[in-house]
Parts: structure tokens; sequence; C-alpha cells
């Protein structure tokens, strides 16, 4: 038996690899396959996977050194569905296939994921997807239409779920695919928003064939291998430390601060009760930070979007109060297809609007309270009418 | 102008096993002794506080001195555990003169950081649970508040009267600012008249105290005395925030054990979505007032300066969060909760008046406009 590595081991390697790839002389997607290949993508990860089978705790010392080397990172944000959402769901449910085949570009960055499970008919209530997969021989052939799909005109490969069996109840005919993005009968279409740019899409699957060799999971346990997805889409929280302002309380402050002109007794009343509300959520962010380390996770992971959703709302269309005059402003409707979602580099009018998503998006509002009620305080759940009933049998 | 700065120290928000073994100890003494219907029968009796029950809390378990050195017979403990005990009275609504006695009057006189003399002999003598002390301000004062002019000193003798001041009539030492300094006075002379007041709270008696001609102990001059005082109001304010957690926490806890029993229409009143979603949103503000009130707590224990910054938000916060929790409390328990029977008024009338003491969640707001650099027009 071996032992797990320690912070020694993990930073003996971490120089290694410096030494072996200067990241000076090194190109980018060497130096970041190399980084994968000495285990110190993910340090938790399986051994041959990116990881050490290490505690998560010591990724830090790894980044830390790596930074300070100047080191060149995989940018998290571009990759995040994949990094997020689609490699914890290959890791537990992927064959050895699988996971020797997209772990180490997903990480890398070389292919950007995206992820086909929301649906036009299915948002909230997700089990519902009407999207078909039929099985033909070794193939499954794929119709139907996904929505709210962020990053699919640049993903090669999309995490699906689909309906494979429609007289079972919703849960349990649903199966999980990975999809080829570039296949014939995938059309990924713009959907322009609110904010006047196209940030998601809407994806069209017409007789798309995905082989069964790119199935996770069992055949109808989809729904259980979408609940690892999810868990993990919520797991947003945790790794960085927020500074005192960091948030979108930042940007507002300043303007109050340098625009005296501006400032009126009503708005200072309100942004004084953000501030605070916007600082305690920091704090609860952190203490929820102290408590992984410590290895106490505590719920609060689940009420931290809930918080952050409503604060940015209310800051953000209080931003948009103060600027007064200029706040009739905005500062361009023309149709753009940006590949992140950047909140703190634009104007005040596109935080108002772009952060209304924020409430809807990875789960509604309503949907966490209800997760915080059940699963959190143990509130008896709604009175269902869908459990027992075949999927073809439900209104729609 | 820039943001203010962030404090360098990240201040530790959890609890250590010490603090909740801490808060173990005292909640089984709570259950055993101050259960609601002792707290209730204690409220109607006129004797606000059981005197075993302080004796076990202040001397058995050492609360009376938690924040008193140990070469003054105290605990040595700091802020942090004096939070975790603030934290079950406020679950029990206990009535107990720790908050007034043992955190903010104890942290006035530890502000004036004497060795020996009066002030030394005092909070000896107050690490000992037997003798309790209270500032002779109004509960409502803040941090920020007019400390001097209820009563005048001259050469030793006091004369005035103060309102609302909480706790005064079971304590035996009042801590009486004046514009001379800092006085320290008996209760049990002639010259010191307590008259109690009704109060909203039930569980916390709020007096007048009249001075008339009573002879003082000066314990600080007129300089020493204001930043001591504020030092005194800043800790009881800071540590207020885990009282007011400790409160919502049992407010949230009995409305979901109620709501989860209680049928209506055939089925639990707390699988109706319109009742779980303002219990979640509770619960969002209990976790968030937690992290607020151990930032507070932490910011003492560790006499950072981000203190004042930490006990503004924290009372600016918790205050509502606590207020909030109890009124939900009352709503979601329907009829029950307007009866004298259940204890839900008990935890509104200690949540109302929380929100006053040591300033309203306005005026840590002030505060915090002052300390964040968000100025007022």
């Amino acid at each position: 038996m071996t032992t797990a590595p320690d912070a020694d081991e993990v930073r003996r390697r971490t120089r290694d690899l410096l030494s072996a790839y200067p990241p000076a002389t090194t190109e980018r997607t060497a130096f970041l396959r190399a980084r994968f290949d000495a285990g110190l993508a993910w340090v938790h990860y399986p051994a041959g996977l990116g990881g050490l089978d290490a505690p998560r705790s010591l990724q830090p010392v790894v980044d830390a050194a790596l930074a300070a080397a100047g080191a060149p990172g995989n940018d998290p944000r571009r990759i995040g569905i994949g990094l997020g959402m689609a490699a914890p769901t290959i890791l537990g449910f992927g064959t050895d296939e699988q996971k020797r085949r997209f772990l180490r570009p997903l990480w890398a960055g070389e292919e950007v994921w995206c992820q086909l499970f929301s649906e036009p008919g299915a948002g909230s209530d997700l089990a519902a997807l009407g999207t078909r997969a039929v099985r033909d021989g070794s193939d499954w052939v794929v119709d139907g239409q996904k929505v709210w799909t962020s990053s699919a005109h640049v993903a090669r490969w999309a995490i699906l779920i689909a309906r494979t069996d429609p007289d079972l109840p919703k849960h349990r005919g649903i199966s999980y695919f990975i999809c080829d993005m570039t296949d014939p009968g995938v059309e990924v279409r713009p959907l322009r928003q609110i904010t006047g740019e196209a940030e998601f899409n809407e994806v069209f699957l017409t007789g798309v064939r995905i082989p069964d060799s790119r199935r996770l999971g069992p055949v109808g346990e989809g729904w259980k291998v979408a609940q690892t997805t999810l868990m993990n889409e919520r797991v947003s929280i945790g790794g960085a430390r927020i500074p005192r302002e960091g948030g979108m309380i930042g940007p507002v402050s300043r303007t109050w601060r340098e625009r005296p002109e501006l400032r009126t007794h009503d708005l200072h009343q309100r942004l004084l009760t953000l501030w605070v509300e916007a600082e305690v959520a920091r704090l609860t962010g952190e203490r929820l930070r102290q408590q992984l380390v410590a290895g106490q996770p505590g719920p609060e992971g689940s009420g931290m979007k809930l918080a952050f959703a409503r604060l940015n709302q209310e800051i953000s269309g209080l931003e948009v109060e103060l600027l007064g005059q200029e706040g009739l402003l905005y500062g361009d409707w023309t149709m753009r297809r940006p590949e992140l979602v950047d909140f703190t580099g634009r104007d005040a009018g596109y935080r108002y609007l772009r952060s209304k998503g924020n409430s809807i998006e990875g789960g509604t509002s309503e949907v966490l309270l209800n997760i915080v009620a059940e699963r959190v305080l143990g509130l008896p759940a709604e009175p269902r009418n869908d459990k027992d009933v075949a999927w073809k049998d439900l209104s729609r | 102008m820039t943001a203010p700065n962030q404090s360098a120290a990240t201040p530790d928000l959890l609890y250590s096993e010490a603090e909740e073994d801490l808060r173990s100890a005292v909640r089984s003494l709570l259950a055993d002794r101050a259960g609601a219907p002792a707290v209730t029968a204690a409220a109607e009796s006129g004797t606000p506080y059981d005197p075993r029950l302080w004796k076990a809390l202040a001397t058995g378990i050492g609360a009376a001195g938690l924040l008193v050195p140990e070469t003054l017979g105290g605990q040595g403990a700091s802020h942090r555990e004096a939070a975790v005990v603030l934290e079950e009275l406020g679950r029990g609504v206990t009535p107990a003169p720790f908050l007034t006695s043992a955190v903010a009057a104890t942290g006035t006189l530890l502000a004036l950081e004497a060795e020996d003399g009066p002030v030394a002999a005092l909070l000896a003598e107050l690490a000992s649970g037997r003798t309790t002390a209270v500032l002779a301000v109004p509960f409502a004062t803040p941090p920020s508040g007019a400390l001097t002019g209820a009563v005048a000193a001259s050469a030793g003798v006091l004369d005035g009267t103060v309102r609302g001041v909480a706790d005064a009539v079971a304590a035996d030492v009042l801590l009486v600012p004046t514009a001379e300094g800092l006085y320290e006075v008996r209760t049990a002379g002639d010259a010191v008249a307590l008259e109690p007041l009704v109060a909203l709270d039930l569980t916390r008696p709020l007096a007048a105290v009249t001075l008339a001609g009573a002879t003082g102990t000066l314990l600080a001059d007129a300089a020493a005395a204001d930043g001591a005082v504020r030092h005194g109001l800043l800790t009881g304010a800071g540590l207020l925030a885990s009282e007011q957690l400790g409160l919502a926490e049992w407010c949230l806890t009995e409305t979901v054990r109620y709501t989860r029993e209680r049928h209506q229409f055939n089925r639990p009143v707390g699988s109706f979505q319109s009742l779980k979603h303002r219990m979640a949103q509770l619960w969002l503000q209990v976790v968030s007032a937690r992290a607020a009130a151990r930032n507070a707590a932490d910011a003492l224990a560790t006499g950072s300066p981000d203190a004042p910054l930490a006990v503004a938000v924290a009372q600016a916060y918790c205050s509502k969060a606590a207020v909030h929790a109890a009124e939900e409390c009352v709503q979601l328990h329907g009829g029950i909760g307007m009866t004298w029977e259940h204890p839900a008024h008990l935890y509104l009338k200690r949540a109302k008046a929380d929100s006053i003491a040591y300033g309203t969640a306005g005026s840590h707001l002030g505060t915090v406009a002052g300390l964040a650099e968000i100025p007022a027009p």
C-alpha cells in the first residue's frame, strides 16, 4: 500500500516539473500537458489522470509555487464547465478509456466543454426533458432542442442528457452521453439576451449519432449521473478568498466616493445597507471556506448563490440609479458573442441586466430555496403527482 | 479616495474545540435550570434572576470572569468564548446579567488596564461571580453616543437620574460616567434608588437609577473614562450580536419543528412552498448572522483595528436578522404564536429590545458610513 503524497512530496514534484519544463522557454500547452502528466493538475484526482491521489488541500501548494515561477495557467474561467461539471462526472462514471481520452485535453484547455441539459420545456423541472435518444445498432440517434447553453459556440464536447425510455417515470428513463459538437446534426444558434448579446445558445440536435461508447453510466441511470454534475455545479464557492468590496459593491462604492454630486440621502441609506449585506455575505463565504479547509463542510454553500444573486441585482440596480442622467444610457446594444461573462469590466446598465440571470442560471432561486428547505432544514417535500407516471403521460 | 484597507489578518470564523465544550456546559446547565416555563415564571415573579442559576453559570462554569485575566482571578479567556456563552443565553432567552456585567461593565474596566487599585479590585470581585456591575447609561446608548450629563459629580458626591439602565435592579455596583470621570457606586447605600421600569423585554429588567448625594470611588479621570466606557459599549454591542444569533437560531429551529408537526389542509404546513421559502430565507440570514457575529467576536478578541467596523457590521445585520426571525416565529406558529403560554413572545420582545440595545441598526450604519468611507451627502 502506498501512502498519499504530503506537502513536501508535492513541492518536490512541482520543482521537478519546473526544471524539466522551464515556463520561460516552454510553449503554454506543452507545459500544461506536462503538468497534467506530473499529477499536478488536480492533485486529488487519481494518479495517471492528472492527479496524485493526494488531499485536495495540497492543490494551493502547487498553485502558489507555479504562480511564483510564472508558469502558465489553464484559464479556468474559459473552461469552467469542463473543469467544474464534465470532469467530476467523467471521473465518477466514465470508463477507463473515456477518462484517458477526455480529461487531459479538458484540463489543459485544448478542448472546451458545454452542457446540454436545459430545454425550452424543462428548466427547473429538468427531469421532464424531452430530447430523445433512440438505440440504433452500436449508436444512439438523438433528436431534440437544448437551451441556455453557455460556450456551445466554442465547445468541442458536450455533456448531454436525453430520454431513452419514455414509458418509464421521468427520472428513470434518462441516459447520459458525451456529444461531439462537430458531428452532423448539431446546430448551434446564438440566443440573443436581455443585454443585447448572445452569451448563451440554443442547440438543435437532429439525427445526431452518438456511439454507445460515449455513454456515461448505465442506460436509464442518467438522472443519477446528472446529480453528480449538478452537485458539482453548485459547489462553486470555496476556492478564492474575496477581499472586502471585492464583488459588485466595489464599483458602486468607488463611484460614491468619487462623485459627491451624485449623492442623495435615500441612496446613502440603501447603499450602506447593501454594503453591510455584501460584507456579511463575504464573511459567510469566508467562513464556508474555513469550514472546508478544516474538513467540516457546511450546508452554507447552497445558500451563497441565493445571497449573491439577490445582492448583485440590488446593488447593480442601485448603481444605475446613482448614476442618474448617465444611468439613462447603455454601453452598446450591438449583438455580440462573448466567450465569457465579464461583470466588473462592463458598465452599470449591463451589470443590472446581466445580474437578472443570477437568480435563474444554475438553478432558480425558488428551486434553491426548496432545496435548502428540504435538504438543510428537513421540511417535508411538496406533494408530487409526477413520480409514478410514465414520462409520455405527463402533461406538458 | 480609495477603498478602506482590508485588515491584514484573516479572522478565524470557526469555533474551537474548547469553545464547543464551553457551549455544551452552558447548554446543559440551561436545559436543567432555565427551560422556557421557568423563564416565563421568572419574568412574572418580579425577581428577574434565579440566583442559583447565576451562581452556577458565573462561578460553576466561570462565565463571570471569562474576559478577566487569570492574575485577577478570571478565566483569561477571550471575547470568542464569551460570544459562545451569549449564543446559548440568547437561545434560551435566559435572564442573566452576563451581557451587562461580565461583558460590558467588565470590558469597560479592562480598558483601563489597571494592574492594582480599585479597578483591579473590582475586576477581581466581578470575576468571582459574587458581585455584578452595570454601566449606568441607558441601554440604548451606542458606542458613539453621548455618555455624560445625566449625573453630576462634585468631590466624589454624585447626583442625577439615568433612565433605562439594564440589569441595574440586580447589580451591586454602578459604573457611572460623569464629566469628572468614571465612578464606582455601590447600590446598597441609601443614596441610591433603583426604580424598576416596566420593560418591553420581560427577561432583561430596566430601571431608573437615581443618585441623591451618593458617594462614589473615582476609577478613571474624564479622558480615560470616555475611551473605556466606549470600549465597554463596543464590547457589549459586538457580543450582543452573538446573543441575537442564538435567539434567531432558536426561532428558526422551533419554527421548523412546529411546521413539520402542525397539519392543516391534510398536510404538514411546513410542506407549503410559501412557508418553506420563508424558512429557507431565514436560514440564510442565520448563517450570515453567524459569520458576522463570529467576525465581531474575533476582532474584539484579537484587538484588531478592524473591530469597530466589524462590530458595526454585525450589529447592523444581526439586529435585523434576530427581529425578523422572531417575527417569523410568531407568524408561522399561527395563533399559538400569539399566546402568553408559548415562549415565542419572549423571543420577540428580547429581539426587539436587543435591536435598540447598544445602538440601533441605523446608528451602526452611521458608524459604517464613517469607517467604510461611504460619506453622507
